[in-house]
């Protein structure tokens, strides 16, 4: 359990997709992602549901195995970075019963920092209280998260991730289903970790968010469709190829009809 | 009054008796937090009914019942791990295979030993009151060993439980850790069985936390509190079985759910009665206009 490699936090960190393949059994999530993602940079990730947005973080972080191909973080193969990669999956994921406070929960962030067993120390807590902050959390520090509305669950996880002091940071959906001030919250934050040149992805489902607020967008559907600029990645073409029919462009706003989504998934349909 | 409290411990066994029943019961209640935290409440279950064929054969070698049921328990509990990692079933399914086939493998050994059908109440229902001293030291050695491992994989376990995702970020190694914890359950429920026995056990390891539950929102006060119920549960369970002469297990555990019933309804946080008279109270004012 020791950190074999923690690099300090003025090295940012580029990250490198190698012909990155995964698989559920027969279906294939991501075929073949090649791409290099330099220092510092802040990306949008689009594409229709089920194009593999969640898959390529979970893959990122190793929380799904690959089927093929290899990812390097730092020049190094995925693994070797205890605590460079902070990730913010979909609220679902957690149990919100479960009994912790907020403070808590952006403290596990620290804790391969901390060690699992010594006490945090002076400038953890500082970490902490200063991630909590700057999420607008620190009144609920000694809340317990059950009585947390969405948004504020979402900005404890933002928190947490900040704490961890990645080198990247990879957020799914986190426009998705909450209210405005977690919006600007999680705005503000992209900016300021782009200002620490810290890479950023975030996957969204809001094609004028993408092209408006990042400087780069990788567009996907279940391969690599598109990487550059908005403005190299969002022509009527690329947009055609990965969203299909689904796309309609009306006075210069991309409006995608996901009113009946695959899967039936709870995902609200979307406005631009 | 002093007198009615100090009687019970005049007699050796219930000496015994109370030592035995207060460890397993703040054993119990600590390990039973993550039992309730992860919805393992029908594995603790299980893992009890589980261990009856191991001690059925340790009964049949002449071993020691305790090294049997433990041996079966850690069997099972690894098998369960085995066939829900594979992915083909479910957890829950696995678990009713596997619990439901010791369960019946055991009574099959156990029908088959004509003597031995005047103990299967002791092994359901327990018998703290034969505990024997090398009895009481093993419980003593074996609770202090899980107390520390629980103790230092707290964090561990914590975010495990709390967020797997984020294990793996860590780069905790989560199957490892889940299965300690399934061996240290089975470890627990083994040493409960003298006390409580194979169908009680189960209640042992939630309605304690269950209740701490409803009255703290932090896992160490959690485990705090429903090691203190766990204890209180067990004292009054065997005073009650003492002066009434009722079964003692079936006393600790109707003292637990006493307890959990009366913080379920009148919890300041969440209990039912508490929230419907806040309802009620908030409504006042407006009747008054």
């Amino acid at each position: 359990m020791k950190p074999e490699k923690i690099l300090p936090i003025h090295e940012p960190a580029q990250l490198e997709l190698e012909d990155v393949s995964v698989y559920y059994g027969n279906h294939i999530a991501l075929d073949g992602m090649t791409l290099k993602i330099p220092h510092g940079t802040c990306l949008a990730v689009v594409g229709p549901n089920g194009a593999g947005k969640s898959t390529l973080f979970k893959a990122l972080v190793g929380l799904i195995p690959l089927n093929r191909g290899r990812v390097f973080i730092h020049g190094l193969p995925l693994g070797h970075h205890q605590d460079c990669v902070a990730f913010v999956p979909q609220r679902e994921d957690v149990d919100w019963k479960f009994p912790v406070t907020v403070r808590d929960v952006v403290m596990m962030g620290r804790y391969p920092h901390i060690g699992w067993i010594k006490k945090p120390g002076s400038h953890d807590t500082d970490v902490v209280e200063h991630a909590m902050q700057q999420l607008g959390i620190a009144n609920l520090a000694n809340r317990s998260i059950q009585e947390l509305s969405g948004g504020q669950q979402q900005r404890v996880f933002l928190a947490r991730a900040v704490a961890q002091e990645p080198h990247v940071l990879l957020l799914d959906e986190p426009f998705t289903g909450v209210d405005v001030t977690t919006q600007e919250a999680t705005m503000q934050l992209l900016e300021e970790m782009h200002r620490n040149d810290i890479t950023v992805m975030v996957s969204t489902h809001d094609l004028n968010m993408a092209s408006q607020r990042f400087e780069k967008v990788l567009m996907l559907n279940r391969r690599l469709i598109a990487y550059g600029t908005p403005e190299e990645v969002f022509t009527p073409e690329m947009v055609r190829s990965a969203f299909g029919e689904r796309v309609m462009m009306l006075n210069g706003a991309m409006i995608i009809d996901e009113c009946c989504p695959p899967g039936g998934s709870e995902e609200e349909h979307f406005h631009a | 009054m002093l007198d009615w409290l100090i009687t019970p411990f005049s007699y050796a066994f219930m000496q015994r008796a109370f030592l035995a029943s207060v460890m397993v019961g703040i054993l119990c209640a600590i390990v039973g937090c993550y039992v309730v935290l992860r919805s393992m409440a029908f594995l603790g279950d299980a893992l009890a009914h589980a261990v009856l064929p191991g001690i059925a054969i340790a009964y049949l070698v002449g071993g020691n019942l305790t090294v049997g049921a433990l041996i079966t328990a850690i069997i099972v509990s690894l098998g369960i791990g085995f066939i829900s990692k594979q992915g083909n079933i479910r957890e829950d399914t696995a678990i009713g295979i596997l619990f439901t086939a010791a369960l019946s493998l055991g009574i099959v050994l156990i029908s088959s030993i004509r003597s031995y059908a005047v103990d299967l109440s002791h092994i359901l229902f327990g018998d703290v009151l034969g505990v024997s001293t090398e009895d009481l030291v093993l419980t003593a050695s074996i609770a202090i060993i899980v107390l520390v491992l629980v103790l230092v994989l707290y964090r561990r376990f914590l975010v495990v439980l709390f967020d797997p995702i984020l294990a793996v970020t860590q780069r905790l190694r989560v199957g490892l850790l889940n299965t300690v914890l399934l061996v240290l359950l089975a470890v627990t429920i083994v040493i409960s069985l003298q006390t409580v026995g194979v169908a009680l056990v189960a209640a042992m390891l939630v309605t304690p936390p269950a209740t701490a539950y409803l009255l703290t929102r932090r896992l160490p006060a959690m485990m705090l509190l429903s090691a203190g119920f766990g204890a209180f549960s067990s004292l009054v369970g065997l005073y009650a079985s003492f002066y009434a002469n009722v079964a003692s297990g079936a006393a600790i555990v109707l003292t637990a759910t006493i307890v959990f019933t009366l913080v379920y309804l009148f919890s300041p946080k969440k209990g039912i009665l508490t929230s419907l008279f806040q309802r009620w109270a908030s409504r006042q004012p407006e009747k008054s206009k």
